[in-house]
């Protein structure tokens, strides 16, 4: 089962080290992770993905991820339906041979071509992860050289934010 | 008021009502002691700074403040870790003040500097690091704050030795308010509404007290509960500081070394109701058969404990200070003869034994012998290893916060230290360790603090000539291949004693204890009193590791 879970974090040096530390020590299975500055100064919000096997081990690491003092509230985002997003950054081989392939799979999964090298070139993919992976999986057969994701991020369909439910 | 860091440091201690603190200085914490120079508050000068937080420990649990430390940066900072680690496994409040490198000096592997922020993430409440001398008001008062609230636990807060040197304006909040940081105290009154009706409904209920009985100070409460339900109790290792062991319902310690009444009540009850407790592996051997017949209800401050390891039918959330005083308005007298015959019977039937016919001493028997000789109101702390095992067998009942032990961590070298920590919090009472032979040695230097302070500490060495716990595993469950656990270059520990000027004793014949025990009850400096007693003792009942509770050797 995997859960996608909101934390909102007081924007304090080490919290970032105290989550992931936390998690590593407690054996926790996380997907991905990615942590950014919000609307509110004081305020980090960490997207955070876990799998686990029961409802139990999900509130486990919730009770944890709490327990931390510099986390404020931690939110299961999944029950929600929020909309999620994924970008990565795919440099792949391609040449005039392979060229024209790669940049019709660019236009049907809307992604972006960014740099273009004789033997490489760098795209742009933004979307749901299972669409990212599904891109990565076509590039394979061109050679990927490397990639880079971001991790998952989402954001709930609610007009309230987030950070509002904080009492 | 413009005050320096290190004069910042002394006016919050004095504001939280600090009047003693254990440390060690240093090159880096140079200026914080320059600042506690002439200020009125107490410092304890340990050998080793294990000791400095092993004591501030001890007198934390005895009674019931924010235990305080000091040490230097690096090495002095990570000889903390194990006590830090030892009060965080037991939720015990202490503040540790580390001193850093200075600023500029800092993640440049400098001379004495470790990453204290970074190691000891995984083993406190929560940490600090100073950057800005500014903020180290509110630092400080967030400290003792998360110290001592919510479930107790160690806050350790680094600061750079300029910081000490700067100055800022010095004004103590009253309150602290935290956005992220909200301890739960008060609950839902209707859980514990569910779990009077359970009780009520129970034909076999069993209550359970742990370590939060003694941290919240509801020794009281949960006596009344005992009183009013008469129903049987049993209680973890760190909870035998708040439960009268005399009570005819009182069924002994649960778990690994729990009595057979305690384990098969566990067992075979039908509602088992935890107080403070977190169900530790110690505690409840196999998790799949413990207390495989009952309706599990958990009373607890840390959400993050429920359903952590047992999983529970009734959770209770809340302080204990809120919770007990309301289960007892609520709660009625168990109607359940047959189930009071029953677990009596196997009191009756299975009590603590052992056989005194060696020559040599028996442990159990030292430690029978000692405790008749301690005023009512005495302070037993323990080392680890099998004394302390028999200490939570056979000691008396203690006044509360009287039964400092390292229960979660079991750190060696925690008890005299922490005998150090208690004396001084508590000088009015009589303060005696039991250790032994193996534990004594990984912290003796701290007999010089003893002295120092002149501290009457009774200690009494259960001698076995080696490290009993492991050698008795060794015969269990290694065949008898006892690997580097014997001593063979003894201690003389009468002498160990005199050499820092203290008294010392040998026990090694039978009738040599009385005396030695009359003398440890009237000296007035510390006594270090070495019995010499059966190498081969194991400490029974047993169960062994990931086996059910009810599957013991006696």
């Amino acid at each position: 089962m995997k859960h996608t879970l909101a934390l909102l974090a007081e924007n304090y040096p080490g919290v970032m080290s105290h989550v992931l530390g936390l998690i590593s020590r407690r054996g926790f299975n996380i997907e991905s992770i990615s942590a950014s500055p919000t609307e509110e100064p004081d305020l980090t919000r960490i997207s955070l993905v876990v799998e686990v096997s029961t409802q139990d081990e999900l509130e486990q690491i919730i009770c944890h991820l709490e327990k931390l003092v510099h986390i404020i509230k931690v939110l299961d985002m999944t029950k929600e339906d929020p909309i999620s997003r994924e970008m990565a950054l795919i440099k792949v081989s391609g040449n005039s041979n392979n060229r024209g392939e790669i940049t019709n799979a660019v236009d049907i999964f809307r992604a972006k071509i960014l740099d273009v090298h004789p033997d490489t070139m760098v795209i742009e993919i933004t979307g749901e992860v299972k669409k990212v992976d599904a891109f990565c999986q076509l590039m394979k057969k061109h050679g990927i050289v490397e990639i880079i994701r971001t991790g998952e991020i989402f954001l709930s369909r609610s007009p309230q934010a987030a950070a509002k439910q904080i009492k | 008021m413009l005050l320096t860091g290190g004069e910042i440091v002394v006016q919050a201690l004095k504001k939280e009502g600090v009047d003693t603190v254990f440390g060690y200085p240093g090159g880096a914490a140079l200026p914080m002691y320059d600042a506690l120079y002439g200020s009125d508050i107490r410092h304890i000068l340990t050998r080793h700074e294990q000791g400095a937080v092993h004591a501030a420990d001890g007198y934390a649990r005895a009674t019931g403040k924010v235990g305080v430390c000091f040490s230097t940066s690096g090495p002095g900072a990570t000889n903390l870790i194990t006590g830090i680690a030892t009060a965080n496994m037991d939720s015990i409040p202490l503040v540790c003040i580390t001193c850093q490198v200075a600023s500029s000096l800092l993640g440049k592997d400098s001379f004495q500097e470790a990453d204290v922020s970074g190691i000891t993430t995984p083993i406190t409440k929560h940490n600090y690091m100073v950057t800005d001398v500014n903020i180290l008001t509110k630092v400080l008062s967030e400290a003792f704050y998360i110290a001592r609230s919510g479930r107790p636990g160690p806050v350790v807060i680094d600061i750079p030795k300029d910081i000490f040197s700067q100055t800022a304006e010095f004004e103590y909040p009253e309150k602290v308010q935290m956005k992220s940081y909200c301890p739960v105290e008060e609950g839902d009154p209707a859980a514990v509404e569910e779990v009077a009706k359970a009780l009520a409904e129970a034909k076999r209920p069993l209550l359970f007290v742990g370590g939060g009985v003694v941290l919240s100070d509801m020794e009281e409460a949960f006596a009344q509960i005992l009183h009013k339900t008469g129903a049987p109790f049993i209680s973890s290792l760190m909870g035998l500081g708040s439960i009268d062991k005399s009570k005819p319902l009182y069924l002994g310690m649960v778990g690994m070394h729990g009595t057979y009444a305690a384990n098969l009540a566990v067992t075979n009850c039908d509602l088992l109701i935890g107080f403070g407790v977190r169900f530790d592996d110690r505690v409840t051997g196999e998790v799949s058969k413990f207390a495989p017949n009952a309706k599990i209800a958990h009373f607890e401050i840390d959400s993050s404990e429920i359903n952590k390891i047992v999983k529970v039918d009734y959770k209770v959330l809340g302080d204990l200070r809120w919770s007990l005083p309301l289960f007892n308005s609520l709660v009625k007298p168990c109607d359940v003869d047959p189930w009071i015959e029953q677990v009596k019977g196997w009191k009756q039937e299975h009590p603590l034994h052992y056989t005194d016919e060696s020559p040599r001493l028996k442990p159990q028997k030292v430690i029978e012998e000692v405790c008749r000789a301690m005023a009512d109101d005495a302070i037993i702390v323990t080392d680890v290893g099998q004394h302390q095992m028999w200490s939570a067998h056979y000691c008396r009942s203690t006044r509360k916060r009287g039964f400092l032990t390292s229960g979660g961590l079991g750190t060696m070298g925690y008890g005299l230290p922490a005998a150090i920590g208690a004396k001084l919090g508590c000088p009015d009472n009589e303060v005696w360790l039991f250790s032994g032979d193996g534990s004594i040695m990984m912290n003796c230097q701290e007999i010089a603090t003893a002295m120092e302070e002149q501290l009457p500490i009774k200690v009494f060495i259960l001698n076995n000539h080696g490290l009993g716990m492991v050698r008795q595993w060794q015969r269990f469950f290694y065949e008898g291949r006892y690997s580097h656990s014997k001593h063979m270059a003894p201690t003389d520990f009468r002498r160990l004693a005199e050499a820092f000027d203290a008294t010392g004793i040998t026990v090694r014949e039978r009738n040599e204890l009385d005396a030695a025990i009359a003398a440890a009850k009237v000296c007035p400096s510390p006594i270090f009193v070495d019995v010499w007693v059966d190498d081969d003792e194991n400490v029974l009942p047993m169960v062994a590791p990931n086996e059910a509770l009810d599957n013991l050797v006696e």
